[in-house]
């Protein structure tokens, strides 16, 4: 066979298939990335999350010992409490945010950069809100005691109090959590129904019962997408407590991404099995969420085309 | 529109309104305009204690100019540029392709697929941690930009693929129909029908994607060390080690590391917002 012809019937065979490989084509080098990537790694974890191994010699199975010493590590139960508050407090943000979407949503002179400058702390890093936050909680010249101390309150050292540090670097989280959830409402708001709104004053609903009535179911794809971020947010919470306390004081402030972290690649030895069992944790509360978002986006999907 | 618009509403009320703004947004960026007094005070002020008043002189040149030609800053940016230009333009390719082909053909395990990439964005990073660090040591690509570069294209990939699947799928699907029974090849109706179509899209993503990698963190400590390759969030942290009580030479280096996103974000703003906000409307 001539190299022509077997040019020729190649192109003839994706030809009487293109719409059947075309897709495969275009999904190839995606696809593959992911799954070097971000999907083989899911599994590779968990195998590793049966062996003691230090990330370099030679890899000793251990079965569900690592979990085992997660049982009895009491740390490991700090984190865990630690990312349980990150989770409940983390979505204040979202009543927050439509509260400060709903301030801002008038149409008054220079709103739109009013707007936009509300938005500020999200599109800046985790890290400097941390170096930020750093300072406003400083015991000796912080901008927090300083505030205090007009009301006569001593100074408190946020970040080097175990009742309070977990607090502090989750009011810094917040900041910019809310920010998201603000421009999340304000264009919610923005598709809001306005004949519904009028309907509904004729009938005599304003403030709160308009609120909760009219206002808030209009705004259910708003509050999902925000319940979505937050919560991941909450669980990947890492940045601000490296930046802020890294862990203290006496690991106080861990939360399992964090902890994971220390153990797998610090000073403290690296425990790659060990690591990876507290990922794999981490990694199973995040499923219940993951499954829950698909679940309703499958229900979506069968809707559609 | 709720709350009742503003010029419906009493005198007073209005008036009121328009003093509030200021004030809560005053409120609401404290700690950066704080910081934002920091990097223009003298060292002196600090020493002095003089943390929150004004600034006995303005040292702004003083202290910017330190940040870009006394310290290794210039260097964390540039690999920061280096990082997430490739991985933006990566996304970009990689996504439009995939988002194509799960947005317009139907087959069997095309749901299937595009849960995998929605699933495997939402991941925790720690449970990829171990071995994706070995695999970048493996390529040889550990503390290179370049390994930082892969993972995160193919990690925002999931989340990109989301973006434009949804937005290609919201297309009016009879253009692709019409081009077809033209006998117009696949390829080609990606390119020239499609692609143009998606141009909003790639924006949004294009500013968001650069915002959410020029903000990495976690990965830059993870695959890189040491100002070679590091990015400047990573930077930042060693320029804290560096000046520890410096704060003056600290915020004048952490604004220099936020301005980029916050540039972009002013610049894109309506694409930024529709990219954050895909899905909350409906």
């Amino acid at each position: 066979m001539s190299s022509t012809t077997e040019a020729t019937t190649k192109n003839s065979w994706y030809k009487r298939n293109e719409i059947a490989a075309t897709p495969w084509l275009f999904l190839i080098p995606g696809v593959a990335m992911f799954l070097l990537y971000v999907i083989f790694p899911i599994f590779q974890s968990i195998n590793v999350s049966f062996y003691e191994w230090d990330g370099l010699g030679e890899a000793e199975w251990v079965g569900l010992g690592n979990y085992e010493e997660l049982y009895w590590d009491d740390a490991f139960y700090v984190s865990l409490r630690n990312n349980l508050i990150w989770l409940v407090l983390y979505l204040l943000a979202i009543p927050a945010g439509l509260f400060i979407a709903l301030f801002l949503n008038q149409t008054v002179t220079g709103i739109r950069l009013y707007k936009s400058l509300f938005f500020f702390p999200f599109v800046i890093s985790q890290v400097v809100v941390g170096l930020v936050f750093t300072w406003f909680y400083d015991p000796t010249f912080g901008l927090l005691n300083q505030f205090l101390g007009v009301f006569g309150i001593d100074p408190i050292n946020v970040l080097g109090d175990e009742r309070y540090v977990t607090y502090g670097i989750i009011a810094a989280g917040i900041w910019p959590q809310t920010a998201y959830c603000m421009i999340l409402y304000l264009t919610g708001l923005n598709a809001v129904d306005p004949e519904q709104i009028e309907a509904a004053r004729l009938d005599g609903a304003k403030g709160w019962k308009m609120l909760w009535h009219i206002i808030v179911p209009q705004l259910k794809p708003a509050t999902f997408i925000a319940f979505v971020v937050t919560i991941i947010g909450a669980l990947r919470s890492f940045d601000l407590i490296s930046i802020m306390t890294n862990g203290g004081p006496f690991g106080e402030s861990r939360v399992l991404s964090f902890y994971m972290f220390e153990v797998a690649l610090s000073e403290y030895g690296f425990r790659m099995g060990y690591g990876a069992s507290i990922a794999v944790v981490l990694f199973l509360i995040m499923l219940c969420f993951i499954t829950y978002f698909l679940w309703s986006m499958y229900k979506d999907e069968k809707g559609g085309r | 529109m709720f709350p009742t618009p503003i010029e419906k509403s009493s005198r007073s009320w209005q008036l009121t309104y328009q003093a509030l703004l200021p004030v809560a947004l005053v409120l609401w960026l404290l700690p950066l305009l704080a910081v934002a007094v920091f990097s223009i005070k003298p060292d002196a002020d600090f020493t002095t204690g003089n943390y929150w008043g004004l600034p006995t002189s303005i040292e702004f040149a003083t202290n910017y100019g330190k940040v870009f030609f006394a310290s290794d800053m210039p260097r964390y940016l540039l690999n920061s540029v280096m990082i997430t230009v490739p991985t933006v333009i990566g996304c970009v390719v990689l996504s439009s392709m995939t988002g194509f082909a799960l947005g317009v053909y139907k087959f069997r395990s095309n749901l299937w697929i595009f849960f995998m990439f929605v699933a495997g964005n939402f991941v925790p990073f720690q449970i990829l941690m171990v071995p994706v660090r070995d695999l970048t040591l493996d390529m040889g690509l550990y503390n290179t930009k370049a390994g930082l570069v892969f993972f995160h294209i193919a990690f925002q990939t999931g989340f990109c693929t989301l973006f434009m699947r949804n937005f290609i799928k919201a297309l009016p699907f009879d253009l692709i129909e019409v081009a077809r029974v033209e006998g117009v090849a696949e390829w080609r109706i990606f390119w020239y029908v499609v692609l143009p179509l998606m141009k909003p899209a790639l924006a949004a993503m294009a500013v968001l994607i650069f915002t959410f990698i020029w903000n990495d963190f976690f990965w830059a400590i993870v695959l890189t060390q040491g100002a070679e390759s590091q990015p400047v969030t990573a930077g930042i942290t060693s320029f804290n080690a560096q000046y520890r009580a410096a704060y003056h030479l600290m915020s004048a280096g952490s604004i220099v590391a936020a301005l980029p996103p916050v540039a972009m974000f002013f610049l894109m703003q309506k694409h930024f917002i529709a990219g954050l906000t895909l899905g909350a409307v409906k």
